[in-house]
């Protein structure tokens, strides 16, 4: 089964850690994409520059008009994403748990799952 | 070189069925299944590409016997295989004796191995006893090749940990491991048959090769009822595979599909086996689930199916294998005989069920029960909720299609 598990970062958080917090969030995401390369979990996983640096785009009668900054006004916003293939929902729960930013007051994980398109009516 | 003319998708029919004996001749001549199991994959891909090219060898298997045991002393000698020289020589090595024992089932065993995962075991499986690339397991359940590898290469180190031997286990052991390597079986076909996006053909590949491998053993184990059964239950359901979808790829409930475009053949195989085995064996599982399927088979009209046979089929494996998902298909076949009241009341004893709690198929066979009692607006809030509760895209916009249905 495939899960998408986001961080959802708060900048403020982020700016608040010590060097030593944010390095320990660091290595620890390194550690985590060397376990589930190995383990044959992995699919992808991306990190997104901060939302600052986000643009919305809208079209509205035919014209184009792009806004910078993000699409809500929130304090927390989506950092990065890793894509995962294991066995069950409780598996990607573990996993989730094992990522650094699920430690730290003021930030989130969340763990959804992918769909696909097939599926089976009958008995 | 003989048969020179012999087109790739042959050869990789031929491939396939030599891979688990190549592979069981060199394990059982060097131990070490984990570096057998890789030169086994080198030496395929290696025939892959030359043998359309230059013709079949003589001796197909010896062949590969000969390369996969270079690739592997290489492999034992140095880290850098030198793989174009063995290749290119491989042809006049004369093989030694190469045992002539069919270890296919030996090897299902081990690949199906109780401490893997389900995803190692199938992953496993496919590559060493289906002889498929992993490059063909990585499209076939849609994720990169790299991840397939780890995957793999992870599940033979952890055979290697549990120091499983190389030999069919025995007694009650070997009764209780032979249960996995079907259940194993049956999550690859149902990969093939009911899952996930990407290329169709990929995924009918799959319920194909679960087909052949389901074959491979029946024809070790042919006293096996459960074997038989699974084989039955696969060849049933497959025979409906070009009737349940549209061409547009929308799914298309049992009572609806085109029955003029189900497999005859097929059906008749699996019914033929399903009645054997229900007739001179241990009943199980997969035997009642391809007798319901013979059933329905049966029916040359939906409203001709026999619902009692369903319903008292679907008791019988309720008692033997309890299962809140066999229940929910009682409720749907009792609804059929004394309606869909009876049904509902069915229903209402999976409530309590954790397992069962929010899940889309109890919330979908309860709409359809109440849209047949003509609770309009509880049947249309049920079809919802479950269209939001399910993970497949299509069946999603099943369900979503029977609840507009309901407000027009």
């Amino acid at each position: 089964m495939k899960f998408l598990i986001s961080m959802h970062i708060n900048p403020a958080v982020l700016d608040a850690l010590t060097d030593e917090e944010k390095e320990a969030i660091g290595s620890g995401h390194g550690r985590f994409i060397e376990d589930l390369r190995a383990s044959g979990e992995m699919i992808n996983t991306q990190a997104l520059v901060d939302p600052s640096q986000a643009a919305v785009v809208k079209v509205r009668g035919g014209q184009t008009v792009v806004t910078d900054g993000p699409f809500l006004e929130a304090k927390e916003f989506l950092g990065g994403f890793y894509l995962v293939d294991v066995e069950d929902r409780d598996r990607a729960l573990e996993l989730a748990a094992q990522i650094p930013d699920a430690a730290i007051e003021g930030l989130g994980v969340e763990v959804r799952q992918v769909m696909f398109y097939d599926g089976q009516l009958e008995a | 070189m003989t048969e020179p003319d012999r087109t790739p998708h042959e050869v990789e029919g031929l491939l396939r069925e030599l891979a688990p004996q190549v592979l069981g001749a060199l394990v059982r001549r060097h131990g070490q299944f984990e570096g057998c199991e890789d030169a086994v994959q080198e030496a395929v891909l290696a025939a892959s590409v030359q043998w359309p090219a230059e013709g079949v060898p003589d001796s197909p298997r010896g062949w590969l016997v000969a390369v996969a045991q270079r690739r592997l002393i290489d492999q034992m000698r140095s880290e850098h295989a030198r793989r174009e020289r063995e290749t290119a020589h491989a042809t006049e090595i004369v093989p030694e004796d190469v045992p002539d024992t069919d270890d296919t089932l030996v090897l299902l065993f081990l690949c199906c191995h109780p401490t893997l995962t389900a995803a190692s075991q199938t992953a496993l499986t496919l590559r060493a006893v289906g002889g498929l690339t992993t490059a063909e397991i990585a499209r076939a359940f849609l994720v990169p090749e790299a991840t397939m590898a780890a995957r793999i290469s992870r599940a033979k180190q952890r055979i290697r940990a549990a120091g499983s031997r190389f030999e069919l286990p025995e007694g009650a052991e070997r009764e209780e491991r032979l249960r996995v390597v079907l259940h194993v079986l049956y999550l690859i076909f149902n990969e093939g048959y009911t899952a996930s996006s990407g290329d169709e053909l990929d995924r009918a590949d799959l319920a194909r090769e679960a087909i052949r491998l389901v074959r491979m053993v029946h024809a070790q184990l042919p006293e096996d009822g459960e074997v038989a059964g699974l084989l039955a239950l696969m060849l049933l359901t497959h025979a409906r595979r070009d009737a349940r979808t549209t061409a547009g790829g929308d799914l298309v409930p049992l009572d609806e599909q085109d029955r003029g475009k189900w497999d005859r053949a097929l059906i008749d195989e699996g019914t033929a086996l399903v009645k054997g085995a229900l007739a001179d064996t241990t009943l199980g599982p997969y035997q009642l689930q391809a007798a319901i399927a013979a059933t329905h088979a049966d029916a040359a009209k939906a409203d001709e199916t026999n619902w009692r046979q369903v319903h008292a089929l679907y008791l019988i494996l309720e008692r033997i294998a309890p299962n809140p998902m066999v229940t929910l298909n009682r409720a749907i076949a009792l609804a059929e005989i004394d309606g869909p009241a009876a049904g509902l009341a069915v229903l209402a004893d999976l409530d309590g069920d954790e397992r069962m709690s929010g899940h889309h198929r109890l919330l979908s066979v309860r709409a359809h029960l109440l849209e047949k009692t003509g609770e309009t607006d509880a049947a249309y809030e049920h079809y919802r909720a479950a269209a939001k509760a399910t993970a497949s895209l299509a069946e999603q916009r099943y369900l979503e299609s029977r609840a507009a249905r309901l407000k027009r």
